[in-house]
């Protein structure tokens, strides 16, 4: 890989490498799809499969016997059910962001990353909405968290925020899926068009839907496009914010902020950032999509991961100087407990993961280097998987009264439950990169040079 | 019976100025097909502009409403509770699920709209009888095509195709 970065500030940074035409776009990034799986993907596919089903075991064992067995306790009765809900949630707002707001902001080095950006958001939402939906306890109620008709004639609290949480992860979830979805239709025409089977033909063929390209449904096309963007970016703000309000809104030391809902949303493209950057990796070496996913685009991602990470680092701050500044004890304990009490470990892999190595994103060596950046990208994971532990469990084992303090630790069925969802998450994304184009064809194309027509002066 | 002539281009300049000519020489059910939306190409077949905004904003109206609404009428009618001794019409609680509701309806309005618009999803066209249009338009391939009620417009209109330069132009029939 050479260096790709504009040295001259005002020339543009070219996006795709390897002199490719349109023709050479759609058969580099088809061809994973068309060609037989490598062996890596069965065996890849074979052990994300088996964590599955370890999730799937895990569920049906937390139904037959309850929530007992996982770690919960009377003080501290939110545990990693839902450290793994916001966990999963926040890794899913990288990719609407990156569809929506980076659209909207015309950044068209986007066009490459997006389409694998929005499938991790999706498969990271589906993640996420497992965890709530178990921790309810009895499973087959959780229809009270929708305002059902029923026959007692109870409706839900619409004053109570994880209600609005439930309206904000469902709604995210419906237009992710809806904005993925019409980015792939002229992709899905793209494989219908090249399929040789009968069966990939006709599977590709209803969902293209009849695409044809034709101007008349692009203007059409772009115009959804633009308003799903636009539509977009609001919610993706407002779903960690409603998320953090699930804490931030009760009384609880430690909790009771109104820095969250930014801080949070900080903390959610931080850490889908960096997943996107770990998968991007993996996928451009695995799969030969150099040219199309350049060193520029990660160094890209990486600038933004060193943004969002510098924030998250003075949220930490602003939470220690705001309980301090407060005068209300209660808070100030909280936030000394945290960094010095029976969770300290917790707390300072947190501050080291978020705060200290991704500011190393600093130097240009490092923000260039593939495996210095796919550490810190996993670091960042890590640590943003601490930050939620934190935040969870130190406030609740220590709460107003000693008397009720007490000490959370996972158990094996917790653990097992947590490994398993990257199993879910896997191995739908090991699907999605085997049958569906993990770079968006059209949208890469469109901001090539050639795609642009030169002829303005003529017929006007 | 219907037929459409399809000519192909060489390249998103090409296709710009046919699809010019095309809407001077008088067509009125013509198309510019491309792997991807070429810029200036709305002006250059003089199309008036998308209505789908409009859709979308009753669409997130009608979430707004609904959305509000059944808030409202829950915490007053349905189920009133009393909760920490506010209001029970407290409508500062109902802003987030207002929102969330306006911006689903909305986006939903935008795909299904879209399709309405485009006719989607079409399980049959004609145009994919042309054989290079089906293997080439939406990865590489830039055409033009003509519809037309009447199967003897055929041989003029392959002759306004080629006199502006496209090459493998052939009709198709229903």
């Amino acid at each position: 890989m050479n260096r790709v970065i504009a040295e001259d500030p005002s020339k543009r940074t070219t996006l795709i490498l390897g002199g490719h035409d349109f023709e050479g776009i759609s058969d580099l990034v088809v061809k994973p799809i068309e060609t037989k799986a490598p062996k890596w993907w069965h065996i890849a596919l074979a052990f994300s499969f088996s964590l599955l089903m370890l999730l799937l075991s895990m569920i049906g064992f937390l139904i037959w016997e309850g929530v007992g067995v996982w770690g919960l306790n009377n003080p501290v009765s939110w545990g990693f059910a839902i450290v793994n809900f916001v966990f999963w949630v926040g890794i899913g707002h990288a990719g609407t962001l990156i569809s929506a707001i980076l659209f909207l902001f015309r950044q068209k080095w986007r066009t490459s990353v997006n389409r694998f950006a929005e499938a991790m958001t999706i498969f990271a939402v589906i993640c996420a909405l497992v965890f709530p939906g178990i921790h309810v306890g009895r499973v087959w109620v959780a229809y009270f968290m929708f305002p059902i008709p029923n026959q007692m004639s109870v409706w839900p609290n619409f004053r109570s925020p994880l209600l609005w949480d439930v309206f904000a992860v469902s709604t995210y979830f419906t237009v992710s899926l809806l904005f993925w979805y019409v980015g792939l239709i002229p992709d899905l025409a793209v494989l219908r068009d090249r399929a040789k089977t009968k069966i990939k033909k006709v599977v590709y063929g209803i969902f293209a839907m009849g695409w044809t390209g034709g101007n008349r449904a692009w203007q059409n096309y772009e115009r959804a496009y633009l308003l799903l963007a636009a539509l977009a970016a609001p919610l993706v703000l407002s779903v960690h914010s409603i998320v953090s309000f699930d804490f931030a809104v009760s009384q609880v030391p430690g909790w009771h902020t109104t820095i969250f809902p930014p801080y949070f949303v900080a903390g959610a493209i931080f850490s889908g950032f960096a997943m996107v950057v770990t998968l991007m990796i993996l996928a451009r070496q695995l799969f030969g999509m150099k040219d199309i996913m350049t060193m520029h685009h990660l160094e890209c991602m990486n600038k933004i991961i060193l943004a969002t990470g510098t924030m998250v680092g003075y949220a930490y701050g602003m939470e220690f100087f705001t309980a301090w500044y407060s005068g209300n004890e209660y808070e100030s304990f909280a936030f000394v407990n945290r960094a010095f009490g029976p969770y300290a470990w917790a707390y300072w892999i947190m501050i080291s993961c978020n705060v200290l190595f991704p500011q190393l994103f600093w130097f240009k060596k490092i923000r260039t280097s593939i495996p210095a950046m796919f550490v810190i990208s996993i670091t960042v994971n890590i640590g943003m998987w601490f930050e939620r532990f934190v935040i969870t469990v130190t406030s609740l084992s220590r709460d107003f009264l000693p008397s009720s303090w007490g000490y959370y630790s996972p158990t094996w069925v917790d653990l097992c439950t947590f490994l398993g969802s990257f199993g879910l998450f896997f191995t739908l994304f090991l699907l999605f990169l085997k049958f569906l184009p993990m770079i968006a064809i059209s949208e890469v194309k469109g901001v090539m040079p050639e795609a642009h027509a030169h002829d303005v002066k003529e017929g006007h | 019976m219907a037929i459409s002539v399809i000519g192909e281009f060489k390249d998103p300049t090409e296709l710009l100025r046919a699809a010019k000519k095309t809407n001077k020489a008088g067509y009125k059910t013509f198309d510019a097909h491309s792997p991807f939306p070429i810029h200036g190409m709305d002006d250059a077949m003089d199309l008036k502009g998308s209505v789908l905004g409009w859709i979308v904003l009753c669409g997130g109206l009608t979430g707004c409403v609904a959305g509000f609404g059944l808030q409202a009428w829950v915490a007053t009618e349905a189920y009133p509770l009393v909760i920490s001794g506010k209001p029970l019409f407290s409508y500062q609680a109902f802003v987030p699920v207002t929102f969330e509701v306006t911006v689903l309806f909305a986006a939903f309005a935008a795909v299904f709209g879209m399709f309405g618009l485009n006719k989607l999803p079409q399980l049959y066209n004609r145009l994919f009888k042309h054989r290079d249009f089906s293997k080439k338009a939406a990865s590489h391939g830039f055409f033009v095509s003509i519809a037309s009620e009447l199967d003897s417009d055929e041989a003029s209109i392959v002759d306004f195709l080629k006199s502006i330069g496209a090459t493998n132009v052939s009709g198709v029939k229903e």
